[in-house]
């Protein structure tokens, strides 16, 4: 139905570029035309199909909620929770489909029937108004085109506000991100207070499965304490950081100041490889590999080792990370002025002298920038931490024993059906939006700070 | 030069040495973790893409399919009963053990045994009533022992395959009764909780289609976009606060779009979970960033001259741009679109919030049917505790990654064959 509608004026809107060229042809005979050809084509089909589509997008989408209002109107006398509420309209949809098999009496009968009355309605009303605005606008189209007013200078306004409404997407994503996570997370916040989850110890959200009814205050109260996801996630960041750092710098600095060019073309890609490796691929390799080799040596060496360690995880995080600080390090450090480099030879230092004492000092808020984008990329690495380090939130500085990270608990949360309403479900949300400050933090002052540091140079 | 500035100045070049010196370690660190990786991923997933059969005989005998026509029709071999002949065929590899371990045998055989010996005689009606050589799947336990995979010297209780079994096996083999051809069925079987019928073909569809949505949604929008910042954009607080939104979401780590995905896809919209659509877009949000970057990028490559030139011929603003500007910088544009794409490719966690983890025996014909991706069949396979499961990750991560090398090496071409260099 929806789909032969939208077919129909896209159709319309075709037809009418073409007819609004050939009336172009038929004006010229007459008078001298104020634009190309095309854009009286082009004006015609937008004003036929602009405003249909954006009725019918509008329609569509308050069209459900509308019904929904309508139907549960006759039930409002009842007293009836919300969640009553919605379980009675999706049967009296599904009975109004057909594909209802429980229990049927009068009034969800009555509802059904209604309902089939109000969507019908609906839908043809739904057809006469988007025809109705189309053949309106169309018509006002024509009579402009027929008095040859300008024609190319509303079609370039129009194609350049929806420019506009499409560079508006990604402040619309985030403004879907906060809104999400912050919905969900307050109604988290509701049940348990925002003080316990900040500085609580204890992570166990099993803890609060209760079949019926709300699960014990006091419970809740002991099972979402988000310490020691907090904490395991900068240990093992930390651990990722102390791989990445010395390999990536010392390699970005290599690759700068010392490598020849064939060498700097040939290991520049290959080493970026590693970042284009998806990291549920670096996920299997630490639980397989990775975690029983550490294992090995730890028990070889008489240390109680467990074979989900967060050290295993770390570990392949941080040669993750390598590419990321490698390559950022190589950039900055090649930004930095030659004559800097110039000056240090000429006072006699070494290569190395150079580098440390003139370039890394030059080149060092735009290193501090890369640094922390790779924290924050370890920050909200997932597969890694899911696959190798084990799922249980210990609060622990052992490097040997399973931690588990923000990320992973919200896997292991929402992995499997989720129930919206659910304290465990909101919880995942809301250290959704712990994870997201953390990022968005670490990002903002990475980004002011490199940028601070490319106006220096340029 | 006395001793003292010389010792000094030798201590200054061993300095220099090792600086150069750590620095070809650090390269040669991250080098060595490459080839250990592929090393390791490529020695355990080669054999995957082999696989095993046992080879036996037999007998499409009519009185025990409960056949009772003369001339049976398709049909009634469609209905015939193929429980006993099956079973036979697999008892036939030993006479001499009793009935009641009859068991033994077919558990070296995959639990399709029975269909696979129906299929034959579909194939080939004539069969009826003959006794003819067939080869069934083997067991994964089989399958890992012929591969060399699973040791046959540990205790016998801690074996899947016991010492009845392995001195089959070795008879089999000897005869030449064990095929080990090239495994098609990898490529063409939906996801399993066998080892040895688990293929990647509904992953890989659902990876398809989820790429498909998320080129289909990313694509014009972020060109789009990209256009009006790069070109019509006024300089004002706005277009500042689009350009910040625009780098922050490049950062923001992917498991928070499947929550958004979650959130507002799943629960405000009702879009059908578990399937690449629902995937698909959430993959795109993750992605606009990226093209929009990159789109930018390649337009501001494009050199002020083309644009006055046009100018100066009479174009207006907005033919300028789409005439020249735009065209001109299409082959940066598709290969920053294609790289986005490579990495939404190997995105998991997000997928996974959406509950593309779901076990999916079909393989999914269009976008809106529940599926899972190449990843998150990573993720499944590997959660599994079956030895089979080991060799057909490691194969489904060589697919992931010959995908990725495909991806990024048309990037590669596009950019040095389309691209124009300026100078």
């Amino acid at each position: 139905m929806n789909l032969v509608l939208i077919s129909l004026i896209l159709l319309l809107g075709f037809s009418s570029y073409y007819f609004g060229r050939k009336k172009a042809t038929i004006i010229q005979s007459s008078q001298r035309l104020t634009a190309l050809p095309k854009f009286y084509g082009y004006y015609l089909a937008i004003w036929c199909a602009a405003p249909a589509l954006i009725i019918f997008s509008l329609w569509s989408v308050f069209e459900p909620t509308i019904v929904k209002n309508f139907i549960l109107a006759d039930y409002l006398d009842q007293n009836l929770t919300k969640n009553e509420l919605q379980l009675i309209y999706t049967k009296v949809k599904a009975l109004a489909l057909g594909t209802y098999t429980g229990d049927i009496n009068n009034f969800l009968d009555n509802s059904a029937g209604k309902y089939i009355q109000i969507k019908n309605m609906a839908n043809n009303a739904k057809i006469v108004i988007v025809l109705a605005a189309l053949i309106l606008s169309l018509s006002y189209a024509y009579q402009s085109i027929k008095k040859n007013n300008r024609m190319r200078e509303p079609v370039e306004i129009f194609l350049k506000w929806v420019l506009f409404t499409a560079s508006l997407a990604a402040v619309l994503v985030t403004i879907g991100i906060v809104f999400s996570l912050l919905f969900e997370a307050i109604r988290f916040f509701q049940s348990v207070r925002i003080f316990d989850f900040i500085f609580g110890t204890h992570w166990y959200p099993a803890k609060t499965f209760v079949r019926d009814g709300q699960p014990d205050p006091e419970l809740m109260k002991d099972a979402f304490g988000a310490v020691p996801l907090f904490a395991g996630t900068f240990f093992i960041a930390f651990i990722a950081m102390c791989v990445a750092i010395p390999v990536g710098l010392l390699s970005g600095i290599y690759l700068a100041e010392y490598a020849t060019r064939k060498v700097r073309k040939y290991a520049k890609p290959i080493i970026e490889i590693l970042a284009g490796i998806p990291t549920v691929v670096y996920g299997f390799f630490a639980a397989l590999t990775v975690g029983p080799f550490v294992k090995e040596i730890g028990n070889s060496l008489g240390l109680e080792v467990s074979s989900e360690s967060a050290l295993a995880a770390g570990a392949v995080m941080g040669v993750m990370i390598i590419p990321f600080i490698s390559s950022l390090s190589d950039d900055v450090i090649s930004a930095v002025p030659q004559n800097l480099r110039d000056g240090s030879y000429a006072m006699g230092a070494t290569k190395s002298e150079t580098i440390k004492k003139v370039i890394f000092p030059a080149a060092l808020p735009g290193i501090v920038g890369s640094i922390l984008l790779a924290v924050s990329r370890a920050v909200g690495e997932t597969m890694i931490v899911v696959m190798a380090s084990g799922l249980a939130a210990n609060l622990t500085a052992n490097p040997l024993e399973s931690t588990s990270t923000i990320t992973a608990q919200i896997v292991v949360i929402l992995i499997g059906d989720q129930q919206f309403g659910d304290p465990k479900t909101q919880a995942a949300f809301a250290l959704g939006i712990s994870l997201f400050v953390v990022t968005l933090f670490l990002n903002v002052i990475a980004l002011t700070v490199v940028k601070k540091y490319r106006e220096k140079y340029e | 030069m006395n001793e003292a500035k010389r010792k000094l100045l030798n201590k200054r070049y061993r300095a220099e040495a090792n600086f150069k010196l750590f620095g070809q370690i650090a390269i040669g660190l991250a080098l060595l973790f490459l080839a250990v990786f592929m090393y390791k991923i490529f020695s355990k997933g080669y054999t995957a893409f082999q696989k095993t059969w046992i080879v036996t005989e037999v007998h499409y005998d009519k009185e025990l399919m409960l056949i009772e026509t003369d001339n049976p029709s398709l049909e009634d071999l469609e209905n015939a009963d193929y429980y006993d002949i099956a079973n036979k065929a697999m008892t036939r590899l030993d006479p001499s053990l009793p009935e009641e371990d009859d068991r033994q045998l077919i558990q070296m055989v995959a639990f399709t045994y029975e269909q696979e010996v129906k299929n034959h005689l579909l194939k080939n009606p004539s069969l009826l009533g003959k006794i003819v050589p067939i080869r069934l799947t083997a067991s994964d336990d089989l399958d890992q022992v012929h591969k060399g995979n699973y040791p046959r010297d540990i205790p016998e209780e801690d074996r899947r395959v016991n010492d009845y079994q392995l001195k089959i096996y070795d008879m089999l083999n000897e005869r030449g009764d064990i095929l080990s051809k090239f495994n098609l069925s990898f490529f063409t079987n939906p996801d399993s909780r066998e080892a040895e019928l688990a293929g990647i073909a509904s992953s890989f569809m659902g990876t398809v289609f989820s790429i498909l949505v998320c080129l289909a949604f990313s694509f014009p929008i972020a060109v789009l976009a990209a256009i009006y910042l790069e070109e019509f954009a006024p300089k004002n607080k706005f277009t500042d606060f689009i350009e910040v939104n625009i780098n922050n979401l490049a950062a923001v780590p992917s498991i928070v779009f499947g929550l958004l995905g979650l959130g507002v896809l799943l629960a405000v919209f009702n879009l059908p979970r578990s399937t690449p659509l629902v995937g698909g877009i959430t993959l795109s949000l993750m992605t606009l960033p990226t093209i929009i970057i990159a789109a930018r990028a390649s337009l501001k490559a494009v050199p002020p001259s083309i644009r006055e030139a046009a100018l100066a011929m009479g174009a207006s603003n907005m033919q300028t741009t789409m005439h020249h500007t735009v065209p001109l910088s299409m082959p940066g544009t598709l290969s920053g679109t294609i790289i986005g794409l490579a990495q939404a490719l190997g995105e998991t966690a997000p997928l996974i919030l959406i509950g593309m983890v779901a076990f999916v025996n079909t393989i999914p014909g269009t976008p809106v049917d529940p599926a899972a991706s190449l990843p998150v069949q990573i993720y499944i396979w590997s959660e599994s505790a079956e030895r089979g499961f080991v060799e057909k990750v490691s194969a489904c991560i060589m697919v992931l990654l010959g995908f990725l090398i495909l991806m990024n090496l048309a990037a590669q071409i596009i950019r040095h064959k389309f691209e124009r260099k300026w100078n």
